[in-house]
């Protein structure tokens, strides 16, 4: 027998065993399918960093025509539900037991000083507990007072028009829907729970039973081993990425720009980096308790909080931007977002594939090395 | 007595088992402290140095003081000057900027004329928070200058308008770094007790050391006694250290009760062992057990106003995320951070939390005396 039909022989076996012991334990095709699922669904019908109809109070202490004009741009929005109140301390009572996010009050001189100053405040107090949605109340608000402006020019009214005025284009999210950034990012997710949980804990166990012992005494070389333990986790995390590109972008449709050659490549250089931080962690540790632990310690959570995946890298102090260039998850979502609503880009994405790339070879290499040491040692 | 002193005994193992093998000794406590500096830092939705690059057509006084604002904020960060229109699809598309600010030749011409003059601003959507948060500031940006305009002489107002005038409660500067942090304790130490509780269990069934523990002169009740203690310990320690950094590192202010905030994390806690348990009771290896607390943690972050308001919701999904723990404490935790809740202002929070306990541990207890006959 030539070499290569060995190698075929070897490969098939262990291929076989390592297939049966996924089929066995329904619970890692459930990682791979069933989660995603669940999660998209979650962000498809749910979950959105977009508010609209938020309740708001309005309290006009002026009834004169221009103040009922303005609370009227404020009923007509979409994104506010207005309660009208007739009294702030009724509206500040609202506001702290939360049944409205912001208060609009226009106060009683607000007709007279539009009509003998020109100028006129309208008080926006908004609940600052959650500042992100609070700025974006604030952003709805101005965006209500400029339709105003707008609408009276149109009637020929006379209206103070701001010197400077900003026309905005939001580039491959027009209308700015949080959804088409949340669900590559979910893809990044699903991938690194297959690649780094799964792996570190499976090679783990055999570790722990002493059934990698076992495997080691016959012809298997390690290389066999390590194919065969890469690859079918590598066809679980494709199949995962694969369902959760087809659902988002059918049912969700999240806009896919990209081609699905590059797609593919990039994904899989992103698994490969996963598997082989898997790997590298159960082989240096040998026990699951632990691996799991430093699973999620050192995988899971950076993926979700220092990959730029929900909260901007480039935000944060620059010790955490260096920190962050260690973790894998954060090129494939720069990537995957780039994919989904740019297109190839590839000034973009080769950086991004190359560092996935060395560290797909690095932390293969070394999970190799830890391997054979281990058994001499 | 009998009774506390087996579950004395079975908790000293149980800690003995987690403490004893340096590298678990190691991820229990090393880890927690390293992700809350790098999570505190880096959870924030406020947006600092924004690479921004600039295409000035006008290159006049009005068009370079206008530019001069952007320079002076800390939130923007100028990276490129553009010579041609081209160059905004070049930089946006390879992101070497995340914004341009285009104006016009006629930027001065019209500012003169009583005209209004246009600044365009073109923003890279790849993130839409980020987008959307970016053209908020510049909005403010914009605006401040124009009032100055009015006020140096520079252009007269030209008719009745209104100016929006905006405060914000309980969180003036509108630092999206309290909201986050507050909450992060209640995140880590669910995970924490999580995977604790829901590994010990599976071990000694993979093992098969829980057959031992079976025949041991124990009831199930004082083994799952003994299995969530450890959890629960390490779980309350992480939370409150969090708690404390929140408050000493990052400046989150704690306007209320200590009391309140043991209770809330006592509750939480109580709920989250009784998940656990559920979910090693049913899990044969440890694969089966982590997974399944994945199963269940995922969803519990995502639906729990943690990251996305809860508010944002089709209304179907609100009244779903009320059977979610961690929106229960993450509430909990807000309101006694950032608005001086006591311990009968969480009340709202408390019995919901109570409710699951008192519903997960006894099913778990059965699961447990089920499985094992």
């Amino acid at each position: 027998m030539t070499p290569r039909t060995l190698f075929f022989m070897r490969m098939r076996g262990i291929l076989r065993k390592e297939a049966l012991q996924i089929l066995r334990d329904p619970s890692s095709i459930a990682l791979a399918i069933v989660l995603p699922l669940v999660l998209l669904f979650i962000f498809g019908y749910g979950v959105t960093l977009d508010a609209e109809n938020v309740p708001i109070a309005v309290v006009l202490d002026d009834n004169g025509p221009v103040a009922r004009d303005v609370s009227a741009r404020f009923d007509l929005s979409p994104y506010f539900n207005t309660i009208h109140l007739t009294s702030m301390v009724e509206a500040m009572a609202s506001l702290n037991q939360r049944r409205v996010d912001g208060i609009v009050h226009l106060q009683a001189d607000f007709s007279s000083g539009l009509y003998k100053r020109n100028q006129a405040p309208v008080q926006v107090i908004v609940n600052g507990i959650d500042a992100n949605r609070a700025r974006l109340i604030q952003g709805y608000a101005r965006g209500v007072l400029q339709k105003w402006t707008e609408l009276r020019q149109a009637r020929g009214e006379p209206v103070a028009v701001p010197a400077i005025k900003i026309s905005q284009r939001v580039w491959f999210n027009e209308a700015a829907v949080s959804r088409n950034f949340l669900v590559p990012g979910l893809i990044t997710l699903i991938m690194t729970l297959i690649g780094i949980l799964l792996t570190a804990l499976v090679v783990a166990r055999e570790w722990e039973r002493g059934t990698m012992e076992a495997i080691l005494v016959t012809p298997i070389r390690r290389v066999d081993l390590l194919l065969g333990k890469v690859f079918p986790y590598f066809i679980l995390g494709m199949l995962g990425m694969g369902l959760s590109v087809v659902v988002g972008t059918t049912l969700f449709h999240v806009p896919f720009r990209g081609s699905i050659v590059a797609l593919f490549i990039l994904s899989a250089l992103f698994m490969l980096a996963s598997l082989g931080f898997g790997l590298l962690i159960s082989a240096a540790v040998r026990v699951q308790f632990v691996a799991a632990q430093i699973s999620i310690v050192a995988g899971f959570l950076p993926a979700l909080f220092l990959s730029g995946l929900i909260f901007d890298l480039e935000s944060t102090p620059r010790f955490i931007q260096i920190v962050s260039h260690v973790v894998p998850a954060r090129y494939f979502v720069d990537i995957s977002h780039t994919l989904f609503m740019a297109g190839d880009v590839w000034p973009v994405l080769l950086p991004n594939a190359l560092a996935l790339f060395g560290m797909a070879v690095l932390f293969i290499s070394l999970a190799f090395r830890k391997i054979t040491k281990r058994l001499e040692g | 007595m009998d009774f506390v002193r087996r579950i004395i005994a079975l908790t000293i193992k149980e800690f003995i088992m987690i403490l004893k093998d340096p590298k678990s000794r190691f991820v229990i406590i090393g880890p927690p402290l390293f992700q809350f500096f790098v999570f505190g830092y880096a959870a924030t939705y406020d947006l600092k140095n924004v690479r921004y690059a600039v295409f000035d057509e006008s290159r006049t006084a009005e068009s370079r003081q206008l530019l001069s604002r952007f320079e002076g904020s800390e939130n923007f960060e100028l990276t490129k000057t553009l010579k041609t229109e081209k160059e905004i699809d070049f930089v946006i598309n390879r992101e070497k900027a995340r914004l341009v600010i285009h104006i016009g030749p006629d930027f001065s011409r019209n500012l003169h004329m009583g005209r209004p003059a246009t600044v365009q601003v073109i923003v890279d959507g790849r993130n839409s928070n980020v987008a959307l948060i970016a053209l908020g500031y510049i909005g403010n940006i914009v605006e401040h200058y124009n009032r100055e305009l009015v006020k140096k002489g520079v252009v007269s107002i030209n008719g009745p308008g209104v100016e929006l005038v905006d405060r914000a409660w309980f969180n003036a500067n509108l630092q999206s770094r309290w909201f986050i942090v507050s909450a992060l304790g209640g995140i880590i130490s669910m995970v924490v007790v999580m995977i604790l509780t829901s590994l010990s269990v599976a071990r000694e069934r993979e093992f098969g050391t829980f057959d031992q523990l079976l025949v041991a002169p124990f009831n199930p009740a004082e083994i799952l006694v003994g299995k969530s203690l450890p959890g629960m310990v390490f779980g309350f320690m992480d939370a409150l250290l969090f708690s404390a950094g929140a408050v000493y590192w990052f400046g989150v202010p704690f306007r209320g009760t200590i009391g309140a905030l043991v209770l809330a994390l006592g509750c939480f806690l109580l709920t989250i062992v009784g998940v656990g348990l559920l979910v090693s009771s049913v899990s044969m290896t440890m694969q089966q057990a982590l997974l399944g607390s994945f199963v269940f943690m995922m969803p519990s972050v995502i639906l729990s106003g943690f990251a996305t308001p809860i508010e944002n919701m089709p209304h179907w999904l609100q009244i779903g995320t009320l059977l979610n723990p961690l929106r229960h404490v993450i509430v909990a935790l807000r309101d006694i951070f950032l608005e001086g809740a006591d311990a009968s202002m969480i009340w709202h929070q408390l019995w919901p939390l109570l409710l699951m306990a008192g519903f997960t541990l006894p099913l778990a207890g059965w699961m447990f005396r089920h499985r094992s006959q």
